[in-house]
């Protein structure tokens, strides 16, 4: 049980170190990656602004004009910096690339000959990046929730911490473990990025990482309960801001509980499946 | 009784001991259905050594192994491309196409053969990458497609111009992640891994990026990397490929002294001769997927070759009044550099060209000698290579299912 934690220590560190090569690379990428927050808050701006002007001329109350789809240009604001970081969690770039071109081109040989299990290495190299990356991160994501910290409103109590914790961590595992899948799929068809893409674009839309999941008409909400979207960047955020109240709250995350246990088997079930028709390519 | 899949010559050796097949209307079979008729005196090794070892449970036990690999056929030009987006035509390679082989513990067996026969699909089944279509296989008494966690931890696999290393990091770190990863005690670790970096010049270089060292250099970080645990079984594909002549020997000489002294049981695929000769007394020759030799170098001559070379060289005045001998008459004449020539020919024939040639012409010196190993070799791959073989298993990794 020792050795084995400290076999994870030492992917762990590894996989860190790796992170850390290129320097350059990595810092202009943790620090200028934030930047594209600022310009969303912008066009949010812009938006209400535009929403209003068309709400004042058309005879609405201020009260009324100030609000879209029931939220006021602060409330999106706020509601945009948590699903970031919701994402910040969920988010897993090169992953399912990663593995699909490991595949193809024989470099994933080498977890099949040595005693690791595959899945929990890749699990802790991501565990690893993220850490890498938010630790420098975090600088300028804690200023920009600084600077706008005005438009949060009350802060939740310590039930919906603890739930918003459990959510965020779940959106970790579900992120990983689909995007895992998916890598998987590589064994079949050697080359994902279409299905990447595909996967990328229903993620944008319905994961509540471009707008509130509340602004989709109501066939979308019904199509958006059946899929695990929502859990990468609506839900912790919907949490956090006090939109998902008591045996509500505790369904969500019973539902995305289950969710992450349905891809953590189906990423065994392909890599159990993937490696029987492997045929070795690459040499 | 069935007889398992034989190819032709294994065929033609059975078909006359075998009583079923004399009795007529026994057909080959493609499960893995073995005839204990062939086992008895085609399959097994004939080298002396093995023959005394054989009640003993062999650490390589492989029957009738088959692996058939389903190849997408593509044909030229940018219309099939297109076609191939609606019909695909596929066609089967046997890459592997019914192997039996026995290797016992510290053996250290060399697996010869021509790009395409077979030797590396062999390696991976063995190594548990792949599953085969057909046949058994057991190392060390697991079954290696299983991939148990006790198996993986006593074997150890080395491609040639593959990497295993962590490309951006020095060689020390992943030499740590293995100690981790197989569990290796870490006194024993150090020694190790100090004694490896030792023998093999690399002690310098484990601080530096793998991705700055040279291919030798990498070839030995991997070599060790795979022997930090110990293996009870090592497999090696073609190791040396793309090596200088120094590096190449290096690593021969490092293998054979770890060889000697930790009996490991080694499986080594090369088409280099000189790595066999310097390593293995026990040759294995593999084309177009099947067996066609299991024994000694020195027995590959005699099975093989019926010829022997004779290098004449006739004293100086004998040229001088007339032509040499017209020596076409018995073989191939190899090369004609007065005063030396050198001819290729039938075994049976250099007794009559030795008395044609001792009573007529004065000689300076006569040398008997048998043809060089990888002209044997190199016949025995090109007789029985098929062209399409070679393109299946070519690096460029074409579209499998």
């Amino acid at each position: 049980m020792f050795t084995s934690a400290f076999t994870h220590w030492t992917i762990f560190r590894i996989a860190l170190q790796e992170r850390l090569v290129y320097r350059g690379d990595f810092a202009i990428g943790t620090l200028l990656r934030f930047l594209p927050i600022i310009t969303q808050i912008f066009l949010w701006h812009a938006v209400f602004a535009g929403a209003h002007a068309t709400a004042v001329s058309s005879g609405a109350s201020p009260q009324e004009a100030e609000r879209l789809f029931g939220y006021t240009y602060q409330n999106v604001v706020a509601y945009y910096l948590l699903s970031m970081l919701s994402r910040a969690f969920s988010s897993m770039p090169g992953l399912a690339s990663g593995v699909a071109r490991q595949i193809r081109d024989g470099e994933i040989k080498k977890f099949i000959i040595q005693p690791i299990d595959m899945g929990g290495f890749f699990l802790l190299g991501r565990i690893a990046h993220k850490l890498a990356y938010y630790s420098v991160a975090i600088g300028p994501f804690a200023l920009v929730f600084f600077l706008c910290g005005d438009y949060f409103d009350t802060p939740p109590s310590g039930a919906v911490w603890l739930a918003y914790f459990a959510s965020l961590l779940m959106a970790f595992l579900l992120g990983f473990f689909l995007e895992l899948t998916i890598g998987m799929i590589g064994f079949w068809f050697l080359e994902v990025s279409s299905l990447l893409f595909v996967y990328m674009l229903f993620s944008f839309f319905l994961s509540g990482h471009m707008f509130p999941l509340d602004m989709l008409p109501a066939w979308a909400k019904v199509i958006v309960q059946f899929t695990p979207f929502q859990y990468l960047a609506y839900f912790p955020a919907a949490v956090f801001l006090g939109k998902i109240q008591g045996p509500e709250l505790w369904r969500g995350l019973l539902i995305e509980a289950a969710w992450v246990a349905l891809f953590i088997a189906l990423s065994r079930v392909a890599l159990h499946y993937g490696l029987k028709r492997y045929s070795g390519y690459g040499g | 009784m069935k007889i398992g899949r034989l190819g032709k010559s294994q065929g033609a050796a059975c078909a006359g001991a075998c009583p079923a097949v004399r009795k007529g209307g026994a057909e080959p079979d493609a499960k893995d259905r073995i005839c204990p008729c062939y086992l008895a005196h085609v399959a097994a090794p004939a080298t002396p050594t093995n023959l005394s070892l054989q009640t003993r449970n062999p650490t390589i036990e492989i029957r009738g192994l088959a692996k058939t690999y389903h190849v997408y056929q593509k044909r030229e030009g940018l219309l099939a491309s297109l076609g191939g987006l609606f019909h695909r035509r596929f066609r089967e390679v046997r890459a592997v196409d019914g192997i039996h082989l026995s290797v016992q513990a510290g053996e250290f067996v060399a697996f010869l053969g021509p790009n395409g026969a077979g030797k590396t699909t062999t390696l991976k089944l063995l190594s548990g990458i792949i599953t085969p279509t057909a046949g058994s296989a057991t190392v060390l008494g697991f079954v290696p497609w299983e991939r148990a966690n006790a198996y993986r931890r006593r074997f150890a696999l080395v491609m040639g111009q593959k990497n295993q290393l962590w490309w951006d990091l020095p060689a020390q770190e992943s030499f740590r992640l293995h100690q981790q990863i197989y569990r290796i005690e870490p006194t024993q670790f150090e020694r190790t891994r100090d004694d490896l970096t030792d023998l093999l010049g690399v002690r310098r270089l484990v601080g530096q990026p793998v991705r700055e060292l040279s291919l030798g250099e990498r070839m030995k970080m991997e070599l060790i990397a795979a022997l930090l645990h110990s293996p009870d079984v090592l497999f090696l594909d073609e190791p040396t490929i793309g090596l200088d002549v120094v590096a190449q020997h290096t690593i021969q000489q490092f293998l054979r002294s770890y060889q000697e002294e930790r009996k490991t049981t080694i499986l080594l695929t090369s088409h280099y001769m000189k790595d066999v000769a310097a390593l293995c007394r026990r040759v294995v020759i593999i084309a177009n997927g099947r067996i066609e030799f299991d024994g000694s170098l020195d027995g590959v001559i005699d099975q093989f070759s019926g010829h022997k070379i004779v290098t004449l060289q006739f004293a100086e005045e004998a040229l001088v009044g007339g032509a040499p001998p017209d020596l076409g008459r018995f073989g191939d004449v190899l090369e004609v550099t007065p005063p030396k020539a050198r001819v290729r020919l039938p075994r049976h024939e250099v007794s009559h060209l030795l008395a044609e040639v001792l009573g007529r012409w004065p000689l300076e010196d006569i040398v008997v000698s048998d043809p060089p190993l990888e002209d044997v070799i190199a016949e025995l791959f090109s007789r029985s290579s098929a062209p399409e073989i070679e393109q299946a298993e070519d690096d460029r990794a074409p579209m499998v299912t």
